[in-house]
């Protein structure tokens, strides 16, 4: 048992954080964010190219640094810290993730290219009817000759705009909500037949609505055996829950941090606001929750290799207290900051906004307790 | 980073739990099953079994008596033990003066006290809190004054727990009242048998005869059963406040906890379905869970973390507040599992009744807990002050 990182996970952590000291300040942040373009392609680049960031996650044979989950949740921790936008967790964590499990030619034509930068995966998986469901599916795909026509509608593609690929839920049988008949498909974003209406999210970011116009896709583009993609996208799901419970820590930090400075600088009634107790007690209320964070990410990250009803009951009890703690620490980051907080001017509303949405992402702290309470309370 | 258990360390926990297995006393496990109230023989019985087999103080250095086991042994080791639902050693010598004795006192204060804390001979007790030093633990104003090679004590101590088997004390008091407060203060040893101590009895909420009100009047205590320099007590008061960070969450008594509220659930009936089925019910212990979750892997940061070996910090209070507050929530859910029968008071035990109380076994106990167990959240630095301390050492403000 050790729960020390690694000289090189250090490396990994430091390395990044420096970078992202550099280029992505809050205003930096805020320009590239308002282009029309939404982002700074350069810094996808630089992590790739000059930083090697990409491939940390990756094996030495794909030319990665032999990481794995851990090496995400640092990374995606740092980019929490600094509201990165980058999509470092649809393309690397799920779309890299699935590609590890699958193996063979897809992960050796791909994850070099993934590593290399020049590949942009979107996660399209959530439908309107869906909710957090990840079999609950109208999108389909039927076989048509060698390959499958796909038709269907995807929501709140975050990073579809940006994309090179697509990476689909569909089913190719069974009815709306089987666990059996779903198929994951790894696709070129610009084929003919798919129509995006991109829009701004409410954190920063940019995503799509997706639409599948009978669109016609080759048969290598199936991950995974046909039908029996389910398993497989639970677990990259779960993954990606964790990596995102990394990513809330970092956010949830900031926020405290935030607020901590704040209310040493802001005098009321003659003193700094952080001489109040009650304010003290809050913050560190606060401080806790960032610790509880933390600890339930490294557990949910140590668990990912557990069979998957006790990994999914790891998740699940991470991804709870996460949201619950992300909750807890941006509502009362606002409310300590007072009218300010409530403004665009500071940075605080935006980690706030970030934190508000993480909450839900993969499913709020309401789905994971009952994920968790139906896999260890299901008597 | 990886939470594996090395072949060694699976290899230990065998051995942990074999030892157990074979020597954790029948007759106590009976009384423990029963909700007896139990005696000091009792809480001394296992502390004296692993005494013998050298095991009674992991925390401690090797040269004084510890186990030299790594922080994985020794959370390997008190998840046996609190899985077996072996009793918790008594703190007081153990966890509180040992460390005090062994990091700030004389060569001959080792000597005497140290064997004799590990073999269970000396009872110990607390004398810090005054009916008018709660929180506020450096204004108390017990006086010791010097008189020749001793001092005399006189003051007034209370919430002295298990003081009525106390051979020993540790008590803080003041040796210069014109001193600021903390700086005035010193950490003496007292023979609890000396002429002018008397143990009153306080009876809490329970029923329990747990703690008491010490009385010393013209107390007379060597000099030498002073520990570190006159006033300079508030040194070792500050570091046994913050010592021990193993156990201090209570992590593994709580999983074990959770388990015997779960057994309730299963055995109680709401409707015509066990209670456990009920979706308010098995939402609190759902969260109860990960919240217990979430204080096992803080530990686990804690003990295996970058700072091992560091020595325990602030983040202890973390522990405390979070563990304490896990605990209470434990005993609420088992009192209202229990639902009617949680009425029924019994004394306890021992005095001439024999009849059996009335109620479901688990039940007996369920309500006296509860009201026993807010303690956790007021004792050892309220958690409100332990909220000062973390927003002053770990936030600065």
């Amino acid at each position: 048992m050790d729960f020390t990182y690694t000289e090189t996970q250090d490396m990994i952590r430091d390395t990044l954080a420096r970078f992202l000291g550099d280029t992505y300040d809050f205003e930096t942040r805020q320009k590239f964010i308002a282009s029309d373009e939404g982002r700074d392609p350069a810094i996808w680049t630089a992590l790739a190219q000059d930083l090697g960031m990409l491939g940390a996650a990756f094996s030495e044979e794909h030319g990665g640094l032999g990481g794995g989950a851990l090496e995400n949740a640092i990374i995606m921790e740092e980019l929490g810290k600094v509201l990165g936008i980058e999509p470092y967790l649809p393309t690397v964590v799920i779309a890299g993730g699935a590609l590890k499990a699958v193996g063979g030619a897809q992960a050796d034509k791909f994850i070099p290219e993934i590593i290399a930068g020049n590949v942009i995966v979107a996660f399209a998986y959530a439908e309107p009817q869906g909710r957090y469901d990840l079999a609950n599916l109208r999108t389909s795909a039927k076989k048509d000759g060698e390959g499958y026509v796909l038709s269907g509608h995807k929501g709140v593609v975050y990073a579809a705009p940006w994309a090179t690929h697509l990476l689909v839920t569909a089913r190719t049988s069974g009815g709306q909500r089987d666990r059996d008949g779903v198929s994951l498909f790894l696709i070129d974003a610009n084929l003919p037949g798919i129509v995006r209406r991109d829009y701004p999210t409410v954190d920063g970011s940019r995503a799509s609505e997706i639409y599948f116009e009978n669109v016609a896709i080759p048969a290598d583009a199936l991950l995974g055996g046909e039908g029996e993609g389910l398993a497989l996208i639970e677990q990259v799901v779960d993954e990606a829950t964790v990596a995102v419970c990394a990513e809330a820590t970092g956010v949830m930090q900031k926020l405290h941090e935030g607020t901590l400075e704040y209310t040493q600088q802001r005098k009321q009634f003659g003193i700094p606001i952080a001489k109040f107790q009650v304010l003290q007690h809050r913050m560190v209320d606060m401080f806790m929750e960032v610790e509880q964070a933390r600890s339930m990410t490294v557990m949910g990250t140590l668990k990912l290799d557990l069979p998957a009803d006790e990994r999914k009951a790891a998740v699940s009890a991470a991804k709870n207290k996460v949201a619950r703690g992300a909750n807890f620490v941006g509502q009362n980051a606002i409310q300590t900051h007072g009218g300010i907080g409530i403004t665009q001017e500071l940075a605080i509303g935006h980690y706030f906004k970030r934190a508000t949405m993480i909450e839900g992402q993969f499913g709020s702290a309401d789905y994971h307790m009952e994920r968790y309470e139906a896999l260890t309370l299901g008597e | 980073m990886d939470m594996e258990f090395s072949p060694e360390d699976l290899a230990f926990q065998q051995e942990v739990r074999s030892f157990i297995a074979e020597n954790y006393p029948e007759e106590l496990r009976g009384k423990q099953d029963e909700g007896e109230e139990l005696a000091k023989e009792d809480f001394l019985a296992w502390h004296k079994i692993l005494y013998k087999k050298g095991w009674v103080a992991p925390a401690w250095p090797v040269e004084y008596g510890g186990t030299g086991w790594t922080p994985t042994q020794r959370f390997i080791f008190s998840e046996e033990t609190a899985r077996a639902d072996c009793i918790r050693l008594m703190p007081f010598g153990l966890a509180m003066v040992g460390p005090v004795i062994y990091t700030f006192g004389t060569p001959e204060q080792k000597a005497y006290f140290l064997p004799r804390i590990l073999s269970g001979e000396d009872w110990w007790c607390q004398g810090y809190s005054e009916p008018g030093a709660g929180s506020d633990l450096a204004s108390l104003r017990t006086t010791a004054v010097p008189d020749g090679d001793d001092y005399i004590v006189n003051g007034q101590k209370t919430w002295t727990t298990m003081a009525q088997h106390a051979d020993w004390g540790f008590f803080l008091v003041r040796t210069d009242k014109d001193a600021k407060q903390q700086e005035g203060i010193s950490f003496l040893l007292i023979d609890m048998k000396s002429p002018g101590i008397t143990v009153r009895p306080i009876i809490t909420l329970g029923g329990e005869h747990e703690v008491n009100e010490v009385w010393l009047e013209d107390v007379r205590v060597p000099q030498s059963q002073r520990v570190y320099d006159e006033n300079k007590g508030w040194t070792c008061a500050k570091f046994l406040l913050a010592h021990e960070r193993t156990g201090i969450a209570g992590v593994a008594a709580s999983k074990r906890g959770v388990e015997k509220v779960k057994a309730i659930a299963r055995t109680e009936l709401d409707g015509d379905k066990p209670l456990i089925q009920n979706a308010f019910f098995k939402r609190k212990i759902a969260e109860l869970e990960i919240d217990l979750t979430a204080l096992e892997f803080t530990e686990l940061r804690s003990l295996a973390g970058p700072n091992t070996g560091r020595g325990p910090g602030p983040e202890s209070s973390l522990l405390k507040i979070k563990g304490s507050e896990i605990q209470q929530r434990l005993t609420e859910l088992t009192l209202e599992a229990v639902g009617h029968y949680g009425a029924p008071y019994f004394r306890g035990f021992g005095e001439g009744d024999n009849e059996h109380p009335i109620g479901p076994d688990y039940a007996h106990r369920a309500a006296p807990t509860y009201f026993n167990v807010r303690k956790t959240t007021i004792y050892g630095g309220s958690n409100e002050i332990q909220r000062n301390i973390i927003a002053k050492m770990v936030l600065g403000l």
